[in-house]
This record gives structure tokens, C-alpha cells and sequence, in this order.
């Protein structure tokens, strides 16, 4: 297991230089130039000469990828050509932001999928199904950023129940779960992060545990007399390792992926410094962040694939 | 010739709010109003607190005016009149009565920076020398490009005695003080405390403004509070907190007010307003040096015909432009707004789409084929998809085949900087504008300003008001300026220089407890006479 371990975290390595290398390219292929967003409009020749050799933008781009690569090895990303802070706050402080809520969203999202999606494959076809699949479906068809404005609309606007945005009065400094006056800040875009894993999973719990209840083990079960419950236990674990497989690429999504739901509930997630980075041209915090998201993207698929072989020890690892 | 129609504005009454910013209770001794202000900026980060701000005029407007001021002010304390500058920290300037190219300042005294450093010609000088010699311990890269269209004429600055200190400019530049305004000045003795460190500096940050630092949190949050201490008593602020949230989305800021978590939102879209209206928010508009234009290639394509350009601003329907946002916006006729001083009175272009055809057959150019680089956000863009829209639609009518390129902010301004001989692809692009000064009007229409180095992107040059310009710029008659440039004005108006199209409103909403506020005909406001009830 440690061996297997250790070999996956060595495969992150190349798959982490791919991404900078990947990211680094696309960037300055795009139009556009990180100098413009630090340079006055009416800058002259010489002031723009002078301000890209400060930054380091005068020299080739190869060189500037190895330096960055270079110092990222240590643990420096460099600065924040915007905001001037060090990059490795800027993504740690937004990257913790943004796992407050997708852990939160995937955990509701996966006790939920699995309450429909066991109840639908256990009455295939009758009014439980019907209904735990429309769910499944409005919540992969909704756009989540107008569930977000709705949900703002009804619970913050007219009901004035809940905060419509931002992380409290402390920020993210102050954020925790467990004191009600900053939690509430984090239900709403909990909520509405939570509605794409919910339907997707529901879908594929639906699948698993009615492919499960087809097999004959499990018609054996039922004739040496096994109670229902015990049998959806048997179905559950075996359906397990796919939920897992399902619910963690639906976590990497929420990590990466959430720039429109950070966006209306204004939550400063990696979603809203991306946007912001790429709006800006700012190249070390897009890299840094990148980079990051990669990197835990890793992680999650190799914790996922570490759970399915507790789960299901039949899924040998090499 | 038309005359400029009457300007809508919900404006809060100047005197008013005049008498309710009044600091008699602070003459009297009595204690000062409590209360904290929370604003929703439209920017998406925390406008940079360590010195020069980041984030555009917002930067300035939030947080550089307010923790930091410069040698010269702005006059925020009025709604019903065009605002100029007026002494900062800075009692006095003058030119040189021998030496044209050096301006003599004379510091206020009894100032001091938050942290107790005191303000004289030693910190004055310390301050400039960091944002021109790059050999100096206080210099950094950001503070370099971020003043630098501010500072980039400046040759040297000296001491004179305690408090006066010399600028030397390398060329006659009469209209320099109004670049006085953006430099802000950071105590020396915080920044040198902090090992000349801008990250360490930010920790502690020291101006002399009328709030001081009281802690921030990255991109989310900043707080500052009232400087009871603060130099002048007409402007310590009536409440005792200011808390400032970047909130780029205009939907997501306008529930947050209609929610109650903020009392102050700026730029609520047009489509929102009756609804902040009717939930009982107060709206507020005013007229500010903006304009929304299409800036023209004049050195080659279609329009460095003349007949071309005065067809395009013939063909252009400014009330129904209006009309689509809403009347937060009031057509514009030319580079200054109606109200403006230097506006003049300058031939109106109005909406007649039959003589706008009738020019471009005489041009020899119906179809007339242009392709116009626009961007779908921006800074003073307004709604920039909507609008162009309705450009092309307008434009279409008159004989006008338009081809958009649409790009990115970042894009857009990159190619503003390299300017129309870098991008001839471009026979116009959608930049909007402040004629704010006088200054950065010469830098829109004089020649020798074409980008780069400059605000002309198309090339424009016309003989007469080049010289008046010229003539401005090395008069130091404040009333001459004016006079040259209001002609000038005249002058590139009626030689369609641009397309002029409309100006922002420049919308605020606030929850009914906010008082006081007045909104100025200007980029920036005062948030000091606000109180929260």
C-alpha cells in the first residue's frame, strides 16, 4: 500500500510539470499581455521598457518558465502581479475557502444520492423512482448560478433568513462550521454547489445498486432469508466503489470548476481568483493556482482509489 | 445647431447634505456619530492599501483618498458643480517666476501621518524620489508603474526649506499640479520601519487621510476607521468605520443591500434600479467627466475622411441609447460633458440619418465597410454588449456595414496603448474616457500625445486646436488655459473627432439609514460626510 502510495505521488510530479508547461503556453497565447494591467494607458515606449525589465518580463519566455519552475520547486509562486502578495497565500487562503463548501456540498450530495438513488433502484419503475430521478435530473440541468440567484432571491432578499453573500464579518479569517453566525454565510452556496453531485450521483447509485440487486448473490441472499436492510447493505457496498469514483471526480469539479457560484454568492474561492488572474493576465497567481488545483486533483483520485480498495479489497492494486 | 438638452440627475441637494456633513458638533466638543459603512465596490479585489492603489480610479476613490491624500485635493464637497482641484497637502504651488519648468510647493504644516511621522518637505521629497529613482531604498516596481503617467515628466526635486520643496519638470508643462493629485504620500517612517518592504508596510500602513488603517483581509475585506485627528474638521468622517468588499458582480451587490448586509452599493445595473427604488433604497445619480465613445482610426480606412465621421455621429440615436440604459446615462456631445467648463459651445451633432447617408455617398463610401474593436466589460465600458448593438444597428441604418471584433479588457487595452499605427486593422475602437482635467483632454487630442506616451489613439490632429493646445500647455493663466482649450474643444467637436455617444450617470444606491452623502461630479466621492442612522 505504501509503495502504491509512493508511486502515485511520484506520478504527480510529471503530471504537475505538464500542467505548468500547458498553462504557462496557453497563457501567452492568448491576446493580451500581463504588463498591460500593471502599465498606465498612456504609458511611452520607455516606461513600458522599463516596467516589463523590472518585473522580468524582458526576458525570453523559456526563461521565465525555469525561473518560476525553479523557485516553485522550493515553495515560492512567485507574487501577484495585481494584488502584490505572495501567490502561495493568495491560493492556499482561496483554495481552504473553496474546500469549505465543496466537502460540505459532496458530503450532503453523497448522503442524499445515496438515501434516492437506493430508493429508486429498490422500486425501479414505481412513483419513488419517478421522483428521485426528476430530482436527479433538475439537478444536473438547472444552471447552478441561477439556482444560486434564486435561492439569494428567496432566503436573503425576501425572507431575509440567510446572508446572500461573502464569508461573514471576519471573513475567512473568522470562518467556521461550527458557530452559526459564520456557517450561515456558507449554506446558500453550499446548497447550490451541492445540486450537480447530487443529481449525477443519484444517477449512478440508481445504476450501481439496481445492476447490484440483478446479480444472483443477491437473489441468493434473499432466499436464505436476509432481511431488506441487510441486503441494501450488501447492495450499498458493492455499489460503493463506483458512488466513490463518481463523488470524487464530482469534488475535483467543485474545486476547480465553481468560478460561477463564487461569483454570485462573491465566496473568495480559487473560482473567483482564477477569473480574476486570467482577467488580469496575472501569470503567477493563474500558475500557482493551476498548479494547485492540479495537484489536488491528483490527491483526490489517489484518496479515492485508496478507498475503494478498503471498500472493496477484490480491486487489487499493483 | 441644437442647444445640449437638460441633464436628468436625482441629486441629493448640495446644501443639504452640506449642513448635514457640518462638523459644528465636532467645533463644539461634542462626541462624534458612531456607526459603520459598509460599501460593495465593483471591483473583484481589495484595492491595493500599501501606497499607490491598484484597481483603477476605484483604487483612488476607496481606499487611496482615503488613507493617503497628495500634495494637491479634490473638491468632493459639492454635487452642483464641476469639480477641480484644490490644495491637499500642499498649501500652495507656483511656477518658478524664473524658471518655467520647476514648480515651487509650499507644504501645509501642522500635519501629521497616522503613525506620527511628520509631514515637511523631507517626506515630500523621500516620497517623489521613490517613485522616480530606482536606486532609492524606498523604490518599488509596483509604485513606479502604477504613478508613472503622473510622474514620468518629472526630471528632479529638491528641498528648499522645512516645508517647500522644488519639482523640476523636463518640459513647460502648466497644467502639471492637476498630476499632483494622484501621487499619494506614505510616511517615510512606517515604510522605513518596515525595512523598505511594501509587503511588511502593508501590515501597518501610515497616510495622512481621513481614515487609518485598521486591518484587512486579502481580496476579501478591508476596514479602516475614522482619524479623529485628522487635519481638516470639515471632512472627519461621521461614522466610525468603513468597511469596503469587493463584489464584481452587480447582481450579487444589489442583493446585498436589498438584504441588508451592505448600505452602500456603487453601479447597481440599469435594469435593477426600479427594484432598489421600490424596496426603498435611495438612488443617486450625477453627471461626472465620462464618455462613452468610439475612438477613430484618423490615419487611414474610412474615417480619416471627415465626412465619414460627422456621418457616423449624424447617424447615432442618443436618446434611445439613453433610453436602453435606462436614463443612467445623458447623451454626449463631445470629449467634455454639457456642464463642464471647457464644454463651450461647440456644433451638436444630432440624429439625422438621412444626412448621414447623404455624407457617405458624397465620401464614396456607401456601404461604408468598418470594423470596430469592441470589449464585452471593462472599466467606464457601462454595458458594452448592449450598446454596441444598438451602435450597430443605428450605424447600419445610415449606410454603415460594421464589423465587430470582440476582445477582452486586458486586449482592449493593450491595444489602446500601441495605438492605431500598431492596430490598422481597427477603424475605430470602443474605449470610453474621463476629461476630468484639462490635462488628459491635451492628451486625447494633441498630436504629439498619439499612443503610445499618450491618450490619441487614432492619430488625431487637427492645426488649430493642435497650436491652442500647445498654447495651454505653457499658460499659466488658469483662465487663458481654459479659454484655449474650451476652443479647442469647439473645434474637434464640429470636426468629429470621435463618436460621441453617451455619458454614465454614474449610479449609487444606498440603504434609507445612509445620509449625508453627496455625490460630486467626479471618478471619486467623499465618503466622509456619510453617517449611518
Amino acid at each position: 500500500m505504501w509503495l502504491y502510495i509512493a508511486k502515485r505521488v511520484l506520478y504527480a510530479i510529471p503530471i504537475a510539470l505538464g500542467v505548468s508547461i500547458i498553462c504557462f503556453s496557453l497563457v501567452y497565447l492568448a491576446p493580451g499581455d500581463p504588463i498591460q494591467s500593471l502599465i498606465p494607458p498612456d504609458a511611452s515606449d520607455e516606461d513600458i521598457a522599463a516596467i516589463r525589465r523590472l518585473y522580468g518580463f524582458d526576458k525570453p519566455v523559456v526563461f521565465q518558465y525555469f525561473d518560476w519552475l525553479a523557485r516553485a520547486v522550493t515553495g515560492d509562486l512567485g507574487t501577484s502581479l495585481q494584488s502584490n502578495r505572495p501567490v502561495l497565500n493568495e491560493v492556499t487562503r482561496a483554495f481552504g475557502n473553496t474546500l469549505m463548501i465543496a466537502v460540505a456540498a459532496v458530503i450532503v450530495a453523497f448522503v442524499l444520492a445515496t438515501i434516492f438513488g437506493t430508493l429508486a433502484a429498490f422500486n425501479l419503475g414505481k412513483p419513488v423512482d419517478k421522483v428521485a430521478t426528476s430530482i436527479s435530473t433538475l439537478g444536473v440541468s438547472i444552471p447552478n448560478y441561477w439556482m444560486g440567484i434564486v435561492l439569494v432571491i428567496l432566503f436573503s432578499v425576501q425572507w431575509r433568513l440567510l446572508p446572500a453573500t461573502g464569508m461573514g464579518g471576519d471573513g475567512s479569517d473568522g470562518f467556521s462550521w461550527f458557530e452559526w453566525d459564520q456557517a450561515r454565510y456558507a449554506i446558500l452556496p453550499m446548497v447550490t454547489m451541492a445540486m450537480i453531485p447530487l443529481g449525477v450521483v443519484t444517477r449512478s447509485t440508481r445504476s450501481a445498486v439496481a445492476d447490484t440487486l440483478s446479480q444472483d448473490y443477491v437473489q441468493l441472499l434473499r432466499a436464505k432469508g436476509l432481511g431488506e436492510g441487510r441486503v441494501v447493505l450488501h447492495a450499498l457496498r458493492n455499489a460503493l466503489p463506483q458512488m466513490l469514483a463518481v463523488m470524487g471526480l464530482q469534488l475535483g469539479y467543485l474545486i476547480g470548476g465553481s468560478i460561477l457560484i463564487e461569483t454570485v454568492f462573491n465566496w473568495p474561492g480559487t473560482g473567483l481568483v482564477m477569473s480574476r488572474a486570467i482577467l488580469t493576465r496575472d501569470i503567477p497567481l493563474l500558475q500557482g493556482t493551476i498548479l494547485i488545483l492540479a495537484l489536488s486533483f491528483v490527491a483526490i483520485n489517489l484518496i479515492v482509489d485508496l478507498l475503494q480498495t478498503l471498500v472493496d479489497p477484490r480491486i487489487k492494486r499493483s | 445647431m441644437i442647444r445640449p438638452p437638460q441633464i436628468r440627475s436625482r441629486l441629493l441637494p448640495s446644501t443639504l447634505a452640506a449642513v448635514l456633513m457640518s462638523p459644528a458638533a465636532l467645533a463644539t466638543g461634542t462626541s462624534l456619530p458612531g456607526g459603520t459603512l459598509t460599501v460593495a465596490m465593483t471591483v473583484s479585489d481589495v484595492p491595493d492599501w500599501a501606497g499607490m492603489p491598484d484597481q483603477g480610479f476605484e483604487g483612488h476613490r476607496f481606499v487611496g483618498y482615503s488613507l493617503y491624500e497628495g500634495l494637491v485635493a479634490w473638491d468632493l464637497s459639492t454635487s452642483d458643480q464641476e469639480v477641480d482641484i484644490i490644495p491637499g497637502l500642499a498649501e500652495a504651488w507656483d511656477i518658478d517666476p524664473e524658471n518655467p519648468n520647476r514648480w515651487i510647493i509650499d507644504l501645509r504644516e501642522g500635519v501629521s501621518f497616522h503613525d506620527g511621522c511628520a509631514w515637511n518637505a523631507e517626506a515630500a521629497v523621500w516620497n517623489y524620489q521613490r517613485l522616480i529613482d530606482e536606486d532609492h531604498p524606498g523604490f518599488n516596481p509596483v509604485d513606479f508603474a502604477r504613478a508613472r503617467s503622473r510622474t514620468s515628466t518629472i526630471a528632479e526635486v529638491e528641498p528648499i526649506d522645512d516645508m517647500s520643496f522644488a519639482i523640476h519638470t523636463r518640459e513647460v508643462e502648466s497644467l502639471f499640479p492637476y498630476n499632483l493629485v494622484y501621487v499619494l504620500m506614505v510616511s517615510p517612517c512606517a515604510y522605513e520601519a518596515a525595512g523598505n518592504d511594501r509587503a511588511a508596510y502593508s501590515q501597518s500602513p501610515s497616510g495622512t487621510g481621513p481614515y487609518v488603517f485598521s486591518r484587512a483581509v486579502p481580496g476579501e475585506r478591508l476596514e479602516l476607521l475614522r482619524n479623529a485627528d485628522y487635519w481638516n474638521p470639515d471632512r472627519i468622517p461621521q461614522h466610525e468605520r468603513l468597511v469596503l468588499l469587493p463584489m464584481p458582480e452587480a447582481t450579487t451587490r444589489a442583493a446585498a443591500l436589498l438584504s441588508g448586509q451592505v448600505d452602500f452599493i456603487e453601479a447597481p445595473s440599469p435594469d435593477m434600479i426600479p427594484a432598489l427604488e421600490g424596496a426603498g433604497m435611495t438612488v443617486v445619480l450625477n453627471e461626472y467627466p465620462h464618455y462613452w465613445p468610439y475612438r477613430l482610426n484618423v490615419l487611414d480606412g474610412p474615417f480619416a475622411d471627415m465626412r465619414v465621421r460627422q456621418a457616423a455621429n449624424y447617424a447615432i440615436n442618443r436618446d434611445e441609447m439613453v433610453a436602453l440604459l435606462n436614463n443612467t446615462a445623458t447623451p454626449a456631445f463631445g470629449a467634455y460633458t454639457t456642464n463642464q467648463r471647457n464644454f463651450g459651445d461647440p456644433y451638436l451633432f444630432s440624429y439625422d440619418p438621412d444626412k448621414a447617408r447623404a455624407l457617405l455617398e458624397e465620401a464614396g463610401c456607401l456601404p461604408c465597410d468598418v470594423t470596430i474593436g469592441i470589449s464585452p466589460a471593462g472599466s467606464g465600458q457601462m454595458q458594452p454588449l448592449p450598446m454596441n448593438e444598438l451602435m450597430q444597428a443605428h450605424l447600419s441604418a445610415a449606410g454603415f456595414n460594421i464589423n465587430f471584433e470582440v476582445m477582452d479588457w486586458n486586449t482592449m487595452i493593450g491595444v489602446f496603448i500601441r495605438g492605431a499605427v500598431a492596430h490598422p486593422e481597427y477603424h475605430a475602437i470602443n474605449f470610453s474616457s474621463a476629461s476630468m482635467e484639462p490635462l488628459s483632454f491635451v492628451r486625447s487630442f494633441m498630436k504629439k500625445f498619439q499612443t503610445p506616451g499618450g491618450s490619441n489613439w487614432g492619430g488625431y490632429y487637427h492645426s488649430e486646436a493642435e497650436q491652442l493646445l500647445a498654447a495651454a500647455l505653457e499658460s499659466f493663466d488658469p483662465e487663458e488655459q481654459d479659454d484655449l482649450i474650451r476652443q479647442a474643444h469647439e473645434l474637434v467637436v464640429a470636426d468629429a473627432s470621435q463618436i460621441f455617444v453617451v455619458s454614465d450617470l454614474n449610479p449609487r444606491a444606498m440603504a434609507p439609514h445612509v445620509q449625508g452623502f453627496i455625490q460630486a461630479q467626479s471618478w471619486f466621492q467623499d465618503m466622509t460626510p456619510i453617517s449611518v442612522e
